[in-house]
């Protein structure tokens, strides 16, 4: 029972395809897996925006949508709608091939990374061997789609967007994959199913999930930095700063287009969540070994649910950096911070068992964070507020 | 010789020859993106995942931005009507035309020295990992060197202009 709970997804799709004949049946498999993720991410996209908007207007002491169903929930389809009906605008100056083109990369390129995340026991699409880099070789094709859309719109708003989007998204990629390798050298593959497996043990019950290790922890929390600045998301949200930029790089989106940038960026950051989740959060693996009889997909799901609601507290929380905070930032402090935690990492790998290693990363890292946070301290001459343009 | 590869030639071919012809810069660029993914296919379709991806991730990733940066930075992406002719197309041509050769020979060549594989090799990207740092581990270490280098000038030659003002700047 418990283990048909766990596979409940897997044994529908092998039920559903066993109607078909053999040859077709590997096929129909896979178009059903991809129809599943289509339809699932979507749907969740909706309950986040909800989820969402009520957030914030709980920080911001406000409603939040209450008009459309009870406490604002059919408010999504509202919004799909209109954004439905509404007239697809082009701006007569817009280069029409490359506009058109920009959204419809973006997304594509967004839902391709959940080809390789496993969602469950035995629940993902393609078992790729270097399914880390594939997904990081989507990642960073989203990049171009963005400049596509805000060179092609025209606008200086759209354009500034898109050049501040693509330099974050570039300097905030260098942490992202140096915090991520840290796992792929203690796990020993690139493959997400395996980095998985490896997370999956217990011990008094507790779970061996990489978080609950000196450098997973520190590895962790860079992770998290640079996923909110490549999903544009606040603190980091200066390419889309409504006070200077309108809405960058998709400011010449109307209509449908202009959902499927907001779709995007939803399911960039559930995509990316999830490959948190599979990294240092264990996966689909439960939090206690007494609690492995919920099914797997539970957990994963659960996990992915909770970086969301972080995300919705910062953005409700945090005030926008600067672009040149967000830069110094990215290269002088969360990089150097990933080059570290490589090393402590590596002594991990290399001390073998024992308490000695936990002492030695802990130290290495903690040494670190305080120098590096005293000797930028001392650079910022902090001094009274001077004013240069309003006195 | 399959029916994929044809397709995925073409793409890349295609894509190679708009970056050549395409009036707006930008454009070319973006043509030239196309190609690259193209050539990320056709690795793909041989097998190589890591070589596939990593040209996604590098070429797709950076290098297609690089461009487009640059061609933003330096001047607008309209070429005058005229066409920009380098007046040194001749001996460009020449070093196009070497190149092509070169690498035309190799490839023709090939197949004479290297034995004809008749199954497929299973190579992982743990094997590639292991090969780079054990037997290929210094020319891995003089790249790593002189690409950190490059860095080093790049950011100091962008930097330069920015000491002096610093100086001048009373305390």
């Amino acid at each position: 029972m418990i283990d048909t709970c766990d596979q409940i997804f897997v044994l529908l799709q092998h039920w559903l395809v066993s109607f078909l004949p053999a040859s077709w049946q590997t096929g129909a498999g896979v178009l059903l897996s991809v129809a599943a993720i289509i339809c699932v991410f979507p749907a969740l996209f909706a309950v986040a925006v909800w989820l969402e908007r009520k957030g914030l207007g709980r920080i911001q002491n406000r409603l939040g949508p209450n008009r459309v169903g009870p406490f604002g929930l059919f408010q999504p389809i509202a919004d799909g709608i209109k954004s439905l009906t509404k007239e697809d605008i082009v701006p007569s100056s817009a280069d029409a091939v490359v506009h058109f083109l920009a959204p419809l990369l973006l997304v594509v390129t967004v839902f391709m990374g959940f080809a390789v995340l496993p969602m469950g026991r035995n629940m993902v699409l393609v078992d790729l061997d270097a399914g880390l880099l594939f997904y990081f070789a989507m990642g960073a094709s989203t990049e171009l789609a963005v400049f596509m859309a805000g060179w092609s719109s025209r606008n200086k708003y759209s354009l500034l967007g898109a050049m501040r989007a693509v330099a974050q998204m570039i300097s905030y990629e260098v942490p992202l994959l140096m915090s991520s390798v840290a796992v792929v050298m203690i796990a020993g593959s690139l493959s997400l199913t395996k980095i998985v497996e490896a997370q999956n043990h217990y011990t008094w019950g507790f779970p061996h999930w990489y978080i609950f290790t000196p450098w997973g922890f520190a590895g962790f929390l860079m992770y998290a930095i640079a996923t909110t600045a490549e999903t544009n998301r606040s603190p980091f949200d200066l390419p889309e700063g409504e006070s200077e930029l309108v809405a960058g790089y998709h400011t010449e989106y109307s209509g449908f287009k202009f959902a499927l940038f907001f779709l995007a960026e939803y399911v960039e950051m559930f995509s990316i969540s999830g490959l948190g989740t599979t990294l240092f959060l264990g996966g689909w693996s439960a939090p206690f070994s007494f609690l492995t009889w919920v099914p797997s997909w539970f957990w994963f799901f659960s996990k992915l649910m909770l970086s969301i609601y972080v995300f919705i507290w910062m953005r409700g929380t945090l005030p926008r950096l600067r672009q040149d905070q967000l830069m110094n930032f990215a290269w002088k402090f969360v990089l150097p911070m990933c080059l570290i935690n490589l090393l402590a990492a590596g002594l991990w790998r290399f001390m073998g068992e024992g308490w000695l290693r936990w002492v030695v990363c802990s130290a290495i890292l903690m040494i670190t964070y305080a120098g590096m946070g005293l000797a930028e301290m001392r650079r910022q001459r902090l001094g009274p507020r001077s004013y240069r343009y309003a006195e | 010789m399959s029916f994929v590869f044809y397709l995925l030639a073409a793409i890349t071919v295609a894509g190679g020859l708009a970056a050549m012809l395409l009036k707006n810069t930008v454009h070319c660029a973006l043509a030239l993106t196309v190609a690259f993914a193209g050539l990320a296919l056709l690795f793909l379709n041989l097998d190589a995942q890591f070589a596939g991806f990593a040209q996604i991730l590098i070429y797709i990733g950076a290098v297609a931005i690089l461009v487009v940066f640059a061609i933003l930075l330096t001047r607008s992406s309209e070429t005058p009507r005229d066409g920009i002719f380098s007046r040194t197309w001749l001996a460009g041509l020449a070093v196009a035309a070497a190149v092509f050769a070169v690498l035309g020979w190799a490839v023709l060549h090939s197949i004479q020295v290297l034995p004809h594989e008749t199954a497929v090799p299973e190579v992982t990207v743990q094997q590639i990992g292991v090969a780079l740092v054990g037997r290929y581990v210094l020319p891995l270490e003089i790249v790593a060197m002189l690409l950190t280098a490059a860095l080093i000038g790049a950011v100091i030659v962008a930097m330069h202009e920015k000491v002096g003002h610093e100086k001048e700047e009373p305390k």
